[in-house]
């Protein structure tokens, strides 16, 4: 970093276009990325490294391998793991069929001040429900709930700490994330082609099938990736709510951890952890050059 | 168009009124709860108590720190690097922009494992190096800079987006130019000339890093402090009702919080701008 940042000024320095290039741009970078490589790469390198390595308990030796790895990809990690990506997938999915449509809504509403609001809510509630999201629930549909006792869902079964009732929950801030993933494609959708579709006798439906569709089609499922990839990545919610009675990845990370279970799990958890970073990747593989392709048709 | 329009008409008010319904009812029905407790009839004994209970003050004090530090923080390290990237050095920005996506790939539980990780190596290899100091000082419960060094980087994506949204709008180059000419130095050219301009992007990272910190549970929690969210995790073992109380205010506020920055957004002279250049195709 440092030394492209060397070789930028250097460049910036060459006679030609002496005054356009001399801005001290480059090195206003670089506490930022001193900064990162340090706050973030550290934890990083950590936690891959401790991933990597297998410890002896018995003689206290180390060394490299893929025990760790192994290891997570079984058993109890390996239901959890499962569970965390049924989980995910159930839940962005019925977020991305009901998003759009609210998105739709609110994209063609007049009412400036229903679309602000809307889409302000959304960016609060898609990023920070967390803990007090999953206290308003339990107090909504828990076991005391104020829904579940007047209406007596307790005795058809109802329970809050279970698969559905996660998805329930996961919901509140995935279907606002949707809203905002989706709403600038909508927004990009011109009337003209409406108009020509109609013009060329198309109904409402042939309009949606083959036109908006097709090019909504990279937000939509750019969307439906990071949907999963932050049902994925949810701990507080769950952990506030069910505490381990749905087996997740996030959940059994922190307990191995703080040796909730078994002791000496910590290389494990970090395995876990390079896990997850794996699928978040993926999921970003996935998600960026959609969102590149998508943004063609906003300008 | 005709034979459409009761239909047409009829769909927009149904989904806005059932996803209001999906989304008001769970935040009503925690306000009852809160009110109404079973066999105590109406009570606003949840939302009196709050203040006086052990820990609230302390903790919110603590998240409110840790925020404010961390907004410095990131502030500090995003506006001269953004700006920076709008003046020149093409060859940076997809760096910059990686660097500031890279946290959306660390999911924040696989981030706090591996900070668990580096803390532990203080009294494990370095107890006897000056920089076993640094580590005890890290995280000192009084006020964890660990914290906030984690927080900045989980904001980093967040607050690059609002600021290049808001750099987006403006004519940076230009700026810097005429502030230039004018005789003015870089720094001061970005302190007079670019950041007024910025201010509503300023504001919106900064309110966004807020709600983040205030709402943080995972990585604190892990790591041992007890910053606000993980009090109202903590205290509601005992006292349901005023975990929900706290619960509904902090979501109430933080929305409020941020639908007035919506709100001065709309209204400053660079966001209307920007609004009326976009709408010019």
């Amino acid at each position: 970093m440092t030394a492209s940042a060397t070789v930028a000024v250097a460049a910036g320095q060459a006679p030609a276009r002496r005054r356009r290039r001399r801005s001290p741009a480059p090195l206003a970078a670089v506490p930022l990325l001193v900064f990162t490589a340090i706050a973030f790469g550290v934890p990083a390198a950590a936690m891959l490294d401790g991933a990597l390595t297998t410890g002896d308990p018995a003689t206290g030796a180390t060394a490299y391998g893929t025990g760790n790895l192994t290891a997570s990809l079984q058993g109890a990690y390996r239901t959890a793991l499962l569970g965390s990506v049924e989980l995910s997938a159930t839940a962005a999915g019925l977020a991305a069929l009901l998003g759009l449509p609210l998105a739709q809504a609110v994209v063609s509403s007049r009412s400036r001040a229903l679309r602000e609001a809307v889409l302000t809510a959304s960016s609060v509630l898609a990023n920070f429900g967390g803990v007090p999201l999953a206290f308003a629930f339990v107090a909504t549909l828990g076991n005391s709930g104020v829904l579940t006792r007047r209406l007596g869902l307790a005795e058809h079964g109802w329970s809050l700490y279970s698969f559905w009732g996660l998805v329930l929950v996961y919901l509140y801030f995935l279907v606002p994330l949707m809203v905002l993933t989706i709403a600038p494609a909508l927004d990009g959708l011109r009337t003209q082609w409406r108009e020509a579709a109609r013009n060329n006798g198309a109904t409402t439906l042939q309009y949606w099938l083959h036109v908006a569709l097709p090019v909504l089609a990279p937000s939509l499922l750019g969307g439906l990736v990071l949907l999963f990839g932050s049902a994925f990545a949810a701990y507080a919610t769950a952990a506030a709510m069910v505490g381990s009675t749905v087996p997740l990845v996030t959940l059994q990370i922190s307990d191995a951890l703080s040796g909730n279970v078994l002791v000496g799990q910590e290389n494990v958890a970090l395995a876990l952890s390079l896990d997850m970073v794996v699928v978040a990747g993926l999921v970003m593989a996935v998600h960026l050059p959609l969102q590149r392709r998508s943004s063609r048709w906003l300008d | 168009m005709a034979g459409l329009t009761p239909l047409t008409r009829a769909w927009r008010p149904a989904v806005l009124g059932l996803a209001g319904l999906y989304f008001l009812v769970p935040l009503a029905a925690s306000v009852v709860f809160t009110v109404d407790v079973p066999g105590r009839g109406l009570t606003f004994d949840a939302y009196t108590r709050i203040i006086g209970t052990e820990g609230f003050l302390t903790s919110l004090l603590l998240s409110l720190g840790l925020a404010a530090a961390t907004i410095a923080v990131v502030l500090l390290l995003l506006v001269p690097a953004a700006v920076a990237l709008r003046l020149g050095a093409p060859r940076l920005r997809p760096v910059v922009e990686a660097v500031c996506s890279l946290p959306l790939v660390v999911p924040p539980i696989a981030f706090v494992a591996g900070i668990g990780t580096v803390l532990k190596w203080g009294p494990e290899h370095l107890s006897r190096t000056p920089l076993f100091q640094t580590f005890v000082a890290l995280q000192n419960p009084d006020f964890p800079v660990v914290l906030v060094l984690a927080y900045a980087v989980m904001a980093l994506p967040f607050a690059h987006r609002a600021l290049d949204a808001g750099l987006r709008a403006v004519d940076v180059r230009t700026l810097v130019e005429a502030a230039r000419s004018c005789g003015a130095g870089p720094v001061r050219a970005l302190v007079t000339a670019v950041l007024p301009n910025l201010r509503g992007a300023l504001m919106n990272a900064a309110f966004l890093t807020l709600a983040l910190v205030l709402g943080e549970y995972t990585v604190a929690q892990l790591l041992g402090f007890r910053p606000f969210a993980v009090w109202i995790v903590n205290v509601s073992g005992s006292q349901a009702q005023m975990s929900v109380a706290v619960s509904v205010l902090s979501l109430l506020v933080t929305w409020v919080l941020l639908l007035a920055l919506a709100g001065a957004g709309g209204r400053t002279p660079g966001a209307r701008r920007a609004r009326t250049a976009k709408g010019t195709p």
